[in-house]
């Protein structure tokens, strides 16, 4: 028997419910199919909640306020789809370079440009990784449930809180649509952004050798900075100073990456004797675990791997079961992303295949099932 | 698998077949159970063909779709073409009295659309055949369903909606020889 006491919520709802229990204060966007329930949601709950929420002119400047509103001191949100997400790269990469903690929502619709509004796909992981220029790091959730919409757009803020960096929570347009019982948990871990103290000389960008991220004042609190899409010193001011270029980026990428198994999520389905692993996210994932457990029922020794965060992505996982495992299938809405990564974490100690689709629409069972049993069969 | 129980609700857009669709899930929660609902986006879903899908299982429901629908409810001509007329013998379709089904299809029927206008209002159509729906199936206790429902309606038709679900329950039991 299920549990009781769920409530029936809408993928994009449980996004903002999430994101206000995290603590967003300030939402700015412009709504786009399939995203536009998060703007709506936003709208209704957040003046309820002590919060402002703000439509822009476009999907640049609502990038662009909602860093604005967590330089000011609030947790900060903006949603999109495809078209809006490349029209946000450049400001991706500004909040990247100056610190700026902030979560960006994508719901990913068929592109490439206008593509097809309001059908799912999965062309933006890529994009996800690469989109924005220079070297920089990357945490996307990729939620593959409502109940996972709730959850990991919280993680998001804490993560963005924490390691003072954008955070993307990616889905597709199945899962923001989707209406399921979630049961809100009594207790969630909530991280806010780490102040500077008043009367201590106050540097935003210092690096200190442990990797210390440096705390970020609230603009306009009474401390002193700047802030800079150029390379800059430790007061925010432009630099061109070798060292200090050096410095700076392999410290933005380091307080990430020193964290990756913190950070990394993922889970495992029938994984333990599996002679074939599925590797698939979001409702592509749910596809598969139906199918899973029908070639289970039929003798096939079939598992599944679901990358919750595809940045970064469950290197360790996969590779460990790469070690035993060796044929992997890889279904993607898309013409062939992740199946890249996975191609350059197993370097050839599996056979990986790739089932792709772009018609516009989930996975079926059967469809996934006959590619999937002629794969198996070669 | 075979404990999933999967509705495709069809009809034309305006009818309050997704609002349909999210009560049946609703109640299904009050129930206990599991439940997935699912809708038809974009230029189709305005003044066209309408369809919303719900799946219930007492255990973890992992593709949220419908694969082959145990029931499928047509309100509309155009719904019955597009997901009623090819429905293999596993389907039951669950149709409006104005459509022509083909003798020997398994399906059952009711006058939702005439009883709505005359007895009610056109709007509580499909509350009338959400009540008929679980009427025929049982898929959902009665008592769940009529709370979903109260809580989903706009404010002022309570009332009426309640009655029209009584009406699709009593021709539930007209079709059922209950």
């Amino acid at each position: 028997m299920a549990e009781k006491n769920k409530i029936l919520l809408q993928g994009n709802e449980a996004c903002v419910l999430g994101a206000i229990r995290a603590g967003m204060k300030f939402y700015a966007g412009y709504p786009i199919t399939p995203s536009s329930e998060i703007a709506e949601k936003a709208a209704e709950l957040l003046p309820k909640h002590g919060g402002k929420f703000i439509q822009m002119e476009d999907e640049i400047a609502g990038i662009a306020c909602a860093i604005g509103g967590s330089l000011a001191g609030l947790k900060s949100m903006t949603a999109t789809s495809g078209p809006g997400f490349s029209l946000k790269q450049e400001n991706l990469g500004y909040a990247c370079i100056a610190e700026i903690p902030l979560v960006v929502v994508n719901i990913m619709r068929m592109g490439p440009s206008t593509g097809l509004p309001t059908s799912p796909a999965q062309g933006d992981l890529m994009q996800a990784k690469w989109g924005t220029h220079g070297d920089h790091p990357v945490i996307c959730y990729y939620p593959s449930s409502v109940r996972e919409m709730y959850e990991y757009t919280i993680k998001a803020f804490n993560m963005a809180e924490k390691f003072r960096t954008p955070v993307l929570v990616m889905t597709d347009e199945v899962i923001a649509h989707m209406r399921a019982g979630v049961e809100i948990p009594e207790e969630v871990e909530i991280i806010d952004r780490k102040k500077p103290e008043w009367g201590k000389s106050y540097l935003p960008f210092k690096v200190t050798d442990g990797e210390e991220i440096a705390p970020l004042a609230a603009f306009g609190s009474g401390f002193r900075f700047h802030v800079t899409g150029l390379a800059h010193d430790e007061m925010g001011f432009p630099s061109n100073n070798p060292l200090r270029n050096d410095e700076m980026i392999r410290h933005i990428c380091a307080k990430v990456d020193k964290c990756n198994d913190e950070i990394v999520e993922s889970a495992e389905h029938f994984t333990d004797d599996a002679e074939v692993l599925f590797v698939a996210c979001g409702s592509v994932a749910r596809t598969a675990l139906y199918v899973v457990k029908q070639m289970r029922s039929e003798g096939v020794k079939a598992g599944l791997l679901i990358p919750k965060t595809v940045w970064p992505f469950p290197e360790k996982a996969l590779k460990a079961l790469s070690s035993r495992i060796h044929k992997i299938i890889v279904p993607e809405m898309n013409m062939g992303q992740l199946v890249y990564e996975v191609e350059r974490i197993v370097k050839g100690d599996s056979t990986v295949t790739l089932l792709e689709k772009v018609t516009g629409e989930l996975f079926k069972t059967e469809e996934m099932y006959n590619k999937a049993m002629a794969v198996i069969k070669q | 698998m075979s404990e999933r129980i999967e509705f495709r609700l069809s009809g034309s857009g305006g009818q309050g077949i997704i609002t349909a669709g999210i009560v049946l899930a609703s109640a299904a929660l009050y129930d206990g159970k599991n439940a997935i609902q699912s809708q038809s986006y974009g230029p189709e879903a305005r003044g066209g063909a309408s369809k919303a899908e719900v799946v219930i299982s007492d255990s973890f429901i992992d593709y949220p779709k419908a694969t082959i629908p145990n029931y499928v409810l047509c309100l509309t001509k155009e719904a019955y073409r597009a997901y009623g007329e090819n429905a293999n013998e596993d389907i039951t379709v669950m149709a409006d009295s104005s459509i022509e089904i083909p003798e020997g299809k398994k399906a059952l029927t009711a006058p939702i659309i005439e009883t709505a206008a005359k007895e009610f209002r056109p709007m509580v159509a499909n509350t009338i055949a959400l009540g008929f729906i679980v009427g025929c199936t049982g898929v959902v206790s009665q008592e769940s369903v009529i709370k979903a429902l109260l809580e989903r309606v706009p404010k002022g038709t309570e009332e009426l909606n309640e009655k029209a679900l009584y009406k699709g329950f009593e021709f539930a039991d007209t079709v059922m020889g209950r």
